[in-house]
C-alpha cells in the first residue's frame, strides 16, 4: 500500500461520488466518446483486462459510470452483434431484452436475445466492480446499503478509500456507520508510521469481533524468519496481542451460542415431526408407520399451492400452512375410517397397515408429480441471516421454523387443555369405556384425534419443504427419528417430545464438529438404546391409570 | 354388433402388434439402457436413459446400423445396487443386447462389473469418475480424475490463488477415492497438511448449517479458502441453499462442484449461487454449431424448449456415436470383434474437439471450468489448451501410478511396469 497522497486520483473520485447524487443524463459531452471507446474495449478483453478498463471507466466521471458498473456486474451488459454496439439490459430473462443506451441511459428499444452477446464476469472481476461501485453506494440514503459499501472499502484500502471514507465519516449521521466506518479507518491507521496513532487504532479494532479485523491484528505479531516482528514497537506489540486475545474470547463465546442454536433449530425439526407423531401414537396407541409420508404431502401442498400463485411466493407459504394442515389432516381422518379403526388393539396390524398406506402414498405422489425431486421456493424473508455481530449471524429459515415450533407446539397444548375436543380426546384416552358410558362419541373423538396428528405432520411437511428436497421419499427419512424422539421423551407427552426433541438435537450438534455426521447420529442413538434399557418409558413417562392400560 | 366389431378390431390390431414385433425382432439391433428411472438417482438418470433413446431415434431415421434398425431394451435398476447387476445379467442372458449404455454411481458400475466380464457385454459408461479402474468390457466415456478434478484445482490454485482447501464429499467410494488423489496432489504442491479439511456427509443430507458454518470459519485464516465438493445426488440443493443464507458468496470462498450440473441446477434458484464453479468437459452454454444442432435435437425429442443438456448426455452422445462407428468397422455387433475396433476410433465432440478411444478404454476430452450464471447456466472462465488423455490410473497415489492399462498391445488393464506383471481387473 503506498503512502503518498495521490490527490488527483481521489479527487476524481469524489466527484464520481458527488455525481452519483446529482445524476445528469443527455447531452453529448466530449467526455462521451472516450468513454464509448473504452466501453468497446469490454467485448473483447479478458477477465483480467475487463478488470482495469472498469478501473479506467471509474476514474473517467462519467454520469453513466455507475449505472454501467452495476449493469456489468449484474451480468446486464450486453452487445449487439451487428454493429458492435454496447447496451445495458434491463431484465436479462426477458425476451426480446429491453436496451438502454450506455450514455443517455433512454430506452433503445429492443432485441432478440440471439442478436446479442453477454459481456461475462467472473469472480475476479465482480469483486473488483463491487469495490468501485461500493464508491457510489457511499452516497446512497438507505444505511444498510452504505455500511455494505463501507465494509467493501474496508477490504481493499488504497488512499483513495480511506480518503472517501474520512470524508463520509464527517457527514456520516448513523451509528452503525460510523462505527463500521472507524474500524475501516482503524486498519488503515495500522499501517501508518506514528505508533501512537497505531496503538490508538488497535484500541478500536478491539472492540471488534470480526475475523478480517482479528486476522489483521495477528499479522502484527508475525515474526519474520531473521527473527523481527512484523510490528516494530513493543507497545504496539502487546496491545497487539491483548486485542488478539480479547476478539478471540468474544468470537469463542458467540460461537458456543451458534452451536445451541443450531441445536435448537435441529430440535425444532425434530420437535415438529415428533408432534403428530406424539398424538397418534402416544395418545392412542396406534404406531402409524404412513406418518412421514403425511408429511410429504404437507411439503407437496406447499409446492402445489407455490405453483398456483405464481406471483406470491411470500405469501404462498403462510397459505400452505392451513392448506397442508386440511389435505394431510383429511388423508388423516381417511386413513382412520377405512383402515385403522378396524384395527384398534392389534398393534402389528396396524403397523404392517399403515406401512402399505406409506407405500401407496408414495407411489400415488409418484404418479401425479413424477420421481423428480419439485423445488420449493424460498421466500425473500426467509433467506439471508440476521447479524447480529461480526461474530454471530443467525440464518432467517431455521429462526422463523424455531419460532413456529413453538407456536405450533402451544396450539396443540392450548387445544389438548382448554377444549371441548381436547378433553375429550384426553378423556377417551385415560379410559375408554367411561368416557363411552358418558355419551362421548369415541368414534368420533379416534377420528378427530387422528385427523389433528396428521394434520399438524402436514404442517410440519410445509417447514420441511423449506429445508430439505420436497420428493416422494422425504418422509422416510423423517420417520425414524421422529419414532426416537416420542419414544425418548416419553409416549403420550408432548412436553416429553418437546424436551427430548430439543436435547437430542442439541447433543447432535455438540458432537457434530468432533465425530462427523454419521458417528454423531450413531452415538446419538447408542445412547439413546441406553437411556430406554434404564428408563424404559422415557423422560416423562405417563403416571396413574392410564399408564397401567398401555 | 357394434360391440363385436370393436372386438373383432381390438383382436385384430392385438395381433398386428404381436406380428410386427416378431417380424421386427428378427432384424433389429438391440441396445440395453440400464439407468434408474426411480429411486434418488432417478433425477439425473432419466435424462440419460432420454438421450439414448433419441439417438437411437436418429439412427433409426438414417437407415439403422448394417441394414438392421435399433431396438431399445429399458429396465429399470431403482437406484438399487445390487439390483443393477441382476438387471445387467437379464440384458446380457435373456434379451442378448449388443450393448447396454448405463450406470451412474461407481457403486452401480462396480456392481455390474462382474457380470459383463462374465457374460462378455459391452458397456458404455457416461459419467465422470474415480478412476483406478479399467475392465476389458467396459468404455468410460466421462471423465478421469485428470480430466476433471486435477484441472480444477490446477485453476484455483494458479488462477485464483487459493491456499486452503475444503474437500467435501458424500460418503461412497467416488468422493473418497477422488479426495485421496486430490490431498496427495495437493501435499506433493507444498499445501500444508492443516491447510486440508476433508469431510464427508451421508446420501441425501440436508441439515447444512453447522458444517457449512464449519468452512467459513476455516475459510476465515487470511488465506484464500476454496470448497472442492463432490457431495453428489440432491444433497447438493440443501447445501448451496444454506450457502446462500450463511452469505458464502463465490467471490469470498468459492465452491467448486463435480456432480453440479445444469439438470441440478435447473431444479434451484441460482441467483445466490452465481460464480461458484463447476469442472465439466462440456457445457450447454457452448457456443458451437454441433452442440446448437443437439441441443435442439434434444428439445424436438423432449418435446419441452426448456429441458437443460449436461456433460453426462455427451458423453452418452460421444459413446453411441464410437460405438456405431466401431460395429461399421467391425462389420457386426459381436462384442469381440467390436472391441477389438474400438481403440482408435474416433467421433466429434459437441464442443470442438475429437474423441477418441484410447487404449485404456478412456477417451480424449477437454476441460473446462464454469461459473454458474444467474439462469443456470455456465459461463466458460477457463479451458484445457488441447485435449486431455484419461488416465486410468492416477500418478498421485502411491500404490497406482506404476500401474498402466493397456487392452491394445498388454492386453490387461492393470499392468505393474515395476513388476512387470498383470495382476487382475481389481486394484485395491
Amino acid at each position: 500500500m503506498q503512502r503518498l497522497p495521490r490527490g488527483g486520483q481521489w479527487l476524481l473520485a469524489l466527484l464520481l461520488a458527488l455525481a452519483s447524487v446529482f445524476p445528469v443524463s443527455g447531452g453529448q459531452s466530449p467526455n462521451d466518446a472516450s468513454f464509448l471507446a473504452t466501453l468497446g474495449e469490454l467485448r473483447e478483453a479478458s477477465y483480467s483486462d475487463k478488470a482495469s478498463i472498469a478501473e479506467r471507466l471509474g476514474q473517467t466521471g462519467h454520469p453513466s459510470v455507475r449505472a454501467v458498473l452495476t449493469a456489468l456486474l449484474q451480468d446486464r451488459l450486453y452487445f449487439r452483434n451487428s454493429d458492435q454496439k454496447v447496451f445495458i439490459v434491463k431484465a436479462a430473462d426477458a425476451d426480446p431484452l429491453n436496451l438502454i443506451d450506455p450514455i443517455s441511459l433512454k430506452d433503445a428499444g429492443t432485441a432478440s436475445a440471439d442478436a446479442l452477446t453477454q459481456i461475462g464476469t467472473n469472480n475476479g472481476l465482480r469483486s473488483t466492480l463491487r469495490t468501485i461501485v461500493a464508491h457510489f453506494a457511499l452516497a446512497s440514503p438507505d444505511a444498510a446499503v452504505r455500511l455494505d459499501a463501507v465494509r467493501e472499502m474496508s477490504r481493499s484500502l488504497d488512499d483513495a478509500n480511506v480518503a472517501l471514507l474520512r470524508q463520509r465519516l464527517s457527514a456520516e449521521t448513523n451509528s452503525g456507520v460510523r462505527k463500521e466506518i472507524n474500524i475501516g479507518l482503524a486498519l488503515a491507521a495500522l499501517d501508518g508510521s506514528d505508533s501512537k496513532a497505531r496503538l490508538e487504532a488497535i484500541a478500536t479494532l478491539s472492540q471488534s469481533v470480526e475475523q478480517d479485523v482479528r486476522n489483521r491484528l495477528a499479522l502484527l505479531l508475525d515474526k519474520a524468519p531473521d527473527g523481527s516482528f512484523a510490528e516494530s514497537d513493543p507497545k504496539v506489540r502487546q496491545a497487539a496481542a491483548a486485542a488478539v486475545q480479547t476478539i478471540d474470547q468474544w468470537r469463542s463465546f458467540y460461537s458456543g451460542i451458534e452451536t445451541l442454536f443450531f441445536g435448537l433449530s435441529v430440535g425444532s425439526v425434530l420437535v415438529l415431526i415428533a408432534i403428530g407423531l406424539s398424538i397418534t401414537f402416544g395418545v392412542m396407541g396406534v404406531i402409524n408407520m404412513a406418518h412421514g409420508e403425511l408429511m410429504m404431502l404437507g411439503a407437496y401442498t406447499t409446492y402445489v399451492v407455490q405453483t398456483a400463485m405464481p406471483g406470491h411466493i411470500g405469501i404462498s407459504i403462510l397459505v400452505a400452512i392451513p392448506a397442508a394442515f386440511i389435505v394431510a389432516g383429511l388423508t388423516g381422518v381417511g386413513m382412520e375410517r377405512t383402515i385403522i379403526r378396524f384395527l384398534y388393539g392389534r398393534p402389528l396390524e396396524t403397523l404392517l397397515a399403515t406401512f402399505g398406506v406409506s407405500l401407496i402414498l408414495q407411489q400415488t405422489v409418484r404418479s401425479i408429480f413424477s420421481a423428480l425431486n419439485r423445488s420449493v421456493v424460498t421466500p425473500d424473508w426467509m433467506s439471508g441471516e440476521l447479524r447480529l455481530n461480526g461474530a454471530l449471524g443467525i440464518t432467517y429459515n431455521r429462526l422463523y421454523i424455531v419460532i413456529f415450533t413453538l407456536i405450533v407446539f402451544s396450539l396443540i397444548l392450548l387445544v389438548l387443555k382448554r377444549t371441548r375436543i381436547g378433553l375429550d380426546i384426553r378423556a377417551v384416552s385415560q379410559n375408554r369405556a367411561m368416557a363411552k358410558a358418558m355419551g362421548i362419541r369415541t368414534e368420533w373423538v379416534d377420528a378427530m384425534t387422528f385427523g389433528l396428528g396428521s394434520g399438524i405432520a402436514g404442517v410440519a411437511g410445509v417447514a420441511l419443504s423449506q429445508l430439505t428436497n420436497v420428493g416422494p421419499n422425504l418422509g422416510q427419512s423423517y420417520i425414524i427419528d421422529s419414532f426416537l424422539v416420542v419414544v425418548f421423551g416419553g409416549v403420550g407427552n408432548l412436553w416429553g417430545s418437546l424436551i427430548g426433541g430439543m436435547s437430542m438435537g442439541i447433543v447432535n450438534q455438540l458432537l457434530e464438529p468432533y465425530a462427523g455426521a454419521v458417528l454423531a447420529k450413531i452415538f446419538v442413538l447408542v445412547g439413546l438404546i441406553l437411556f430406554i434399557q434404564a428408563r424404559p418409558l422415557g423422560l416423562f413417562p405417563q403416571t396413574g391409570r392410564a399408564a397401567e392400560d398401555k | 354388433m357394434k360391440r363385436k366389431s370393436m372386438l373383432v378390431a381390438a383382436w385384430l390390431l392385438a395381433a398386428a402388434m404381436v406380428f410386427s414385433n416378431v417380424a421386427a425382432a428378427q432384424n433389429t439391433i438391440k441396445v440395453g439402457i440400464l439407468h434408474s428411472l426411480s429411486g434418488t438417482m432417478a433425477i439425473s438418470e432419466t435424462t440419460l436413459k432420454d438421450t439414448i433413446l433419441m439417438m437411437i431415434d436418429a439412427q433409426n431415421k438414417k437407415g439403422g446400423l448394417l441394414g438392421k434398425k435399433l431396438e431399445a431394451v429399458v429396465v429399470d435398476p431403482a437406484s438399487n445396487w445390487p439390483l443393477f447387476a441382476e438387471k445387467a445379467a437379464q440384458l446380457l442372458e435373456k434379451d442378448k443386447v449388443a450393448v447396454v449404455f448405463g450406470c451412474w454411481t461407481s457403486v452401480s458400475r462396480k456392481s455390474v462389473l462382474p457380470v459383463f466380464e462374465k457374460d462378455d457385454g459391452l458397456l458404455f459408461y457416461p459419467v465422470q469418475y474415480e478412476g483406478e479402474e479399467s475392465s476389458k468390457n467396459v468404455i468410460y466415456t466421462g471423465a478421469a480424475p485428470n480430466q476433471q478434478a486435477i484441472p480444477a484445482v490446477d485453476y484455483l490454485m494458479k488462477d485464483v490463488g487459493v491456499k486452503r482447501w475444503v474437500l467435501e464429499g458424500t460418503d461412497y467410494v467416488y468422493p473418497r477415492t477422488t479426495n485421496k488423489i486430490l490431498e496427495a496432489y495437493l501435499l506433493a504442491k507444498g499445501v500444508k497438511h492443516e491447510d486440508i479439511s476433508i469431510n464427508y456427509t451421508p446420501f441425501g443430507y440436508s441439515d447444512w448449517q453447522a458444517r457449512v458454518a464449519a468452512i467459513k470459519k476455516f475459510g476465515s485464516a487470511g488465506k484464500k479458502t476454496a470448497v472442492v465438493s463432490t457431495i453428489n445426488g440432491d444433497a447438493n440443493v440443501p447445501f448451496y441453499k444454506e450457502l446462500g443464507n450463511q452469505k458464502i458468496s463465490a467471490e469470498n470462498i468459492p465452491v467448486i462442484a463435480f456432480s453440479v450440473g445444469e439438470e441440478e441446477l435447473s431444479g434451484l434458484d441460482a441467483k445466490p449461487l452465481v460464480g461458484h464453479l463447476a469442472a465439466w468437459n462440456y457445457f450447454e452454454s457452448i457456443n458451437t454449431p454441433a452442440n446448437k444442432a443437439f441441443i435442439a435435437q434434444w428439445h424436438a425429442f423432449i418435446k419441452n424448449p426448456k429441458r437443460t443438456t449436461n456433460d453426462p448426455m455427451e458423453a452418452h452422445y460421444i459413446g453411441f456415436n464410437l460405438w456405431v462407428k466401431a460395429v461399421q468397422k467391425a462389420g457386426t455387433t459381436d462384442v469381440e470383434k467390436v472391441l477389438a475396433a474400438l481403440p482408435g476410433t474416433e467421433t466429434p465432440n459437441l464442443t470442438g474437439g475429437i474423441a477418441k478411444v484410447l487404449p485404456n478404454h478412456h477417451i480424449t476430452k477437454p476441460v473446462y471450468i464454469g461459473e454458474v450464471r444467474a439462469d443456470g447456466q455456465f459461463n466458460v472462465v477457463s479451458k484445457s489448451p488441447g485435449l486431455v488423455a484419461g488416465d486410468a490410473w492416477s500418478d498421485y497415489l502411491p500404490g497406482s501410478k506404476d500401474i498402466d492399462a493397456d487392452w491394445v498391445t498388454l492386453k490387461c488393464g492393470n499392468y505393474n511396469r515395476v513388476t512387470k506383471k498383470c495382476s487382475g481387473q481389481n486394484y485395491k
